[in-house]
């Protein structure tokens, strides 16, 4: 059911290669913020337009595209996503993390270990990690230029000094190759620590027009002091369904008598743990 | 039992429907044309194409229509349209001093070269529901006269032959483009005007109306209002000349504003300038107070702190397109994060109930 009216995966090719050429500059300066001429979307603002304009100039007709949203494969917005690109570009489409070559994201990042050959893009909705501290693009950018970190760390020490943690639990700062400081997007700090990986990674912000870039086994550092290191947290449950232990869990309630129970938030990877046989409490 | 939510695209499928069937309405009642919306709704179709950026009546009657009345979905639909078209080129500068006239008037003299004329406005109808037109009366057709009017020269032009008010000069160069370059600050004058043609009305009325307040008040007088249709000229390189393409309607507002004069400014009159497509009056006049407030920084004058003589709050916050859609997206699914901040609220309860256990036994 491919669309014909449109290039292929909905952009002109002149789009494309704009916005490749500032993919390309993204993986030369890893975690540096590439402005790019982003277009309007026929999806909106917010929905996850940078993210669909890097794998529309990312996506080859050979590609195998599988869209999460919150880790899984069948929220309504990754539904949206998925067809879009099934309607413009007539690529194969998988929900299987191992079987796509190129995998978009919303807030995840998926349990099973990404392999070399595939690229994982993330929507992004503030690329800037010092926003929240600076509202001005104009001072942000000095910033990052100078290296001027400082305050960034006084703000996690604050949130030390004010409730005994760090109070950042999710779009948590890191640093990229001892250089820029960068926003992974809104993925939970759970999953920080798989951003070192073989994948290419590569971040669209549409609305913001940015795009940044973390190579294959680039090295990734979590912000943190020596007396208060980084914790990547999670529910500290199994999940109901597979009993996986070591995946990032949602907390469903069952009933409005205080019932809930604890899932993988990454859909494929409990469905496949409960087809080799694993069950969890809760399973049926 | 919990079962992991499935039917993602047949609840999408089924909005779909819904929504089409809720757009139409009352089958008993007629179907709107879109000829309908673009003759009778002519200033919700001027609004979409200012702010869409795309002079096509008949598209953003077909967007209304689409968008069930909401004129910034209906906006949305003509960008995302608009952005799939290709260039062939741009245009010359349209030459506003050659509008055919249909409304032009001036604050400033009583009378004027060209005259006052009051075209189609409602500045002086009583506000009173016209319940005939619930009664599906027919129109009364408007009185003919020949007005005469021939060519309707600029207001600034006159005050510009006393040296009163600043030079504007012109330029050849080629304006930035927001819609193809990312928006960089400090952003030029050309490239705030384009911003703020396509700027979301109401942010750009609000903005207007606190400089009117004393936030930046720049004292400004409508030297000029007009509208009519302008001729679109382009280039043809293979005829060697310029052949006109078609017609727009514009309306255009020059702003007088006093000015005292500043360390590196005489005193003078300066302009605030605004240009939008169609008959958008509010709009027009609004873009140019905003457009004088943000000119604070060539004219030398202090920078009072007011929101609109920050370029980049302005300019990064005037686009309805991109506000509704972060604005919006929050009702997307966060569950991920939300539940990181409940294993971290539940954490920090945790260690401040500790300290209040361990501060009650001390």
């Amino acid at each position: 059911m491919t669309e014909q009216s449109y290039n292929f995966a909905y952009l002109d090719e002149q789009t494309k290669r704009m916005i490749r050429r500032a993919i390309l500059k993204g993986l030369a300066i890893p975690g540096y913020q590439v402005p790019f001429a982003s277009r309007e979307m026929p999806t909106p603002y917010g929905w996850g337009t940078g993210g669909v304009q890097v794998s529309a100039a990312t996506l080859t007709p050979d590609d195998t595209f599988k869209v999460i949203d919150q880790g899984a494969d069948d929220t309504t917005n990754a539904v949206s996503i998925r067809r879009f690109f099934e309607r413009t570009a007539g690529v194969a489409v998988t929900t299987k993390t191992s079987e796509a070559t190129v995998i978009q994201t919303r807030h995840r990042i998926p349990e099973e270990p990404l392999t070399e050959g595939q690229i994982l893009v993330y929507q992004v909705p503030i690329p800037e990690p010092l926003r929240f501290l600076e509202p001005r693009e104009t001072e942000t950018r000095k910033m990052h230029a100078l290296e001027e970190y400082g305050l960034m760390h006084v703000k996690l020490y604050e949130d030390i000094a004010r409730h005994g943690h760090i109070a950042t639990s999710y779009a948590y700062p890191v640093k990229v190759e001892e250089r820029y400081v960068m926003d992974p997007s809104p993925i939970p700090k759970f999953d920080n620590p798989k951003l070192e990986m073989a994948a290419i990674q590569l971040f669209g912000a549409g609305r913001e027009q940015r795009i940044y870039a973390i190579p294959p086994y680039t090295g990734i550092v979590s912000l943190d002091f020596e007396d208060h290191p980084f914790e990547p947290t999670k529910a500290d449950h199994p999940c109901g369904l597979c009993g996986a232990a070591d995946s990032y869990l949602d907390e469903v309630i069952t009933d409005d008598a205080g019932g809930r129970m604890f899932v993988c938030s990454d859909t494929d990877y409990c469905e496949s743990r409960r087809a080799q046989g694993h069950r969890g409490k809760d399973a049926a | 039992m919990y079962v992991a939510v499935k039917g993602g695209e047949r609840a999408i499928d089924a909005a779909h429907q819904w929504l089409a069937e809720e757009r139409r309405g009352d089958t008993d009642v007629p179907e709107m044309s879109v000829a309908q919306i673009r003759e009778q709704m002519r200033l919700a179709v001027n609004r979409v194409m200012a702010e869409g950026s795309l002079y096509d009546p008949d598209l953003a009657a077909l967007a209304i229509k689409q968008a069930r009345g909401d004129l910034i979905e209906a906006i949305f639909l003509i960008r995302a349209y608009r952005t799939t078209l290709p260039r062939f080129g741009a245009s010359r500068p349209v030459d506003t001093d050659a509008m055919a006239v249909e409304r032009r008037v001036s604050a400033t003299f009583k009378d004027l070269p060209g005259g006052q004329i009051l075209g189609p406005t409602f500045d002086y109808t009583h506000r009173l529901l016209d319940f005939k037109l619930a009664a599906e009366g027919e129109a009364p057709v408007a009185g003919r006269a020949d007005t005469g009017v021939g060519h309707v020269p600029h207001v600034t032009g006159f005050l510009n032959r006393e040296g009163l008010i600043e030079e504007q000069p012109s330029s050849d160069d080629t304006p930035p483009d927001l819609t193809r370059e990312p928006l960089e600050l400090p952003a030029n004058r050309a490239l705030r005007l384009q911003a703020l043609t396509r700027a979301d009305e109401g942010f750009t009325l609000g903005l207007a109306y606190s400089t009117q307040r004393g936030y930046a008040r720049n004292h400004a007088f409508v030297g000029e209002l007009r509208i009519g249709a302008v001729e679109v000229e382009m280039d043809i390189p293979e005829l060697g000349f310029a052949i006109s393409i078609g017609e727009v309607t514009l309306t255009e507002c020059e702003t007088v504003n006093q000015f005292k004069g500043s360390k590196t400014e005489p005193p003078q009159f300066t302009r605030g300038y605004g240009l939008v497509f169609g008959q958008t009056e509010r709009k027009a006049i609004s873009m140019a107070l905003v457009d004088r407030a943000l000119r604070w920084e060539e004219l030398g004058e202090d920078n009072v702190g007011a929101p609109a003589q920050d370029a980049e709050f302005v300019l990064y916050h005037s686009d309805n397109i991109q506000a509704t859609g972060f604005l919006e997206h929050i009702k997307l699914p966060h569950y991920v994060d939300f539940q990181s901040e409940l294993e971290l609220v539940r954490k920090l309860r945790r260690s401040a109930g500790a300290q209040d256990l361990q501060e009650a036994a001390e």
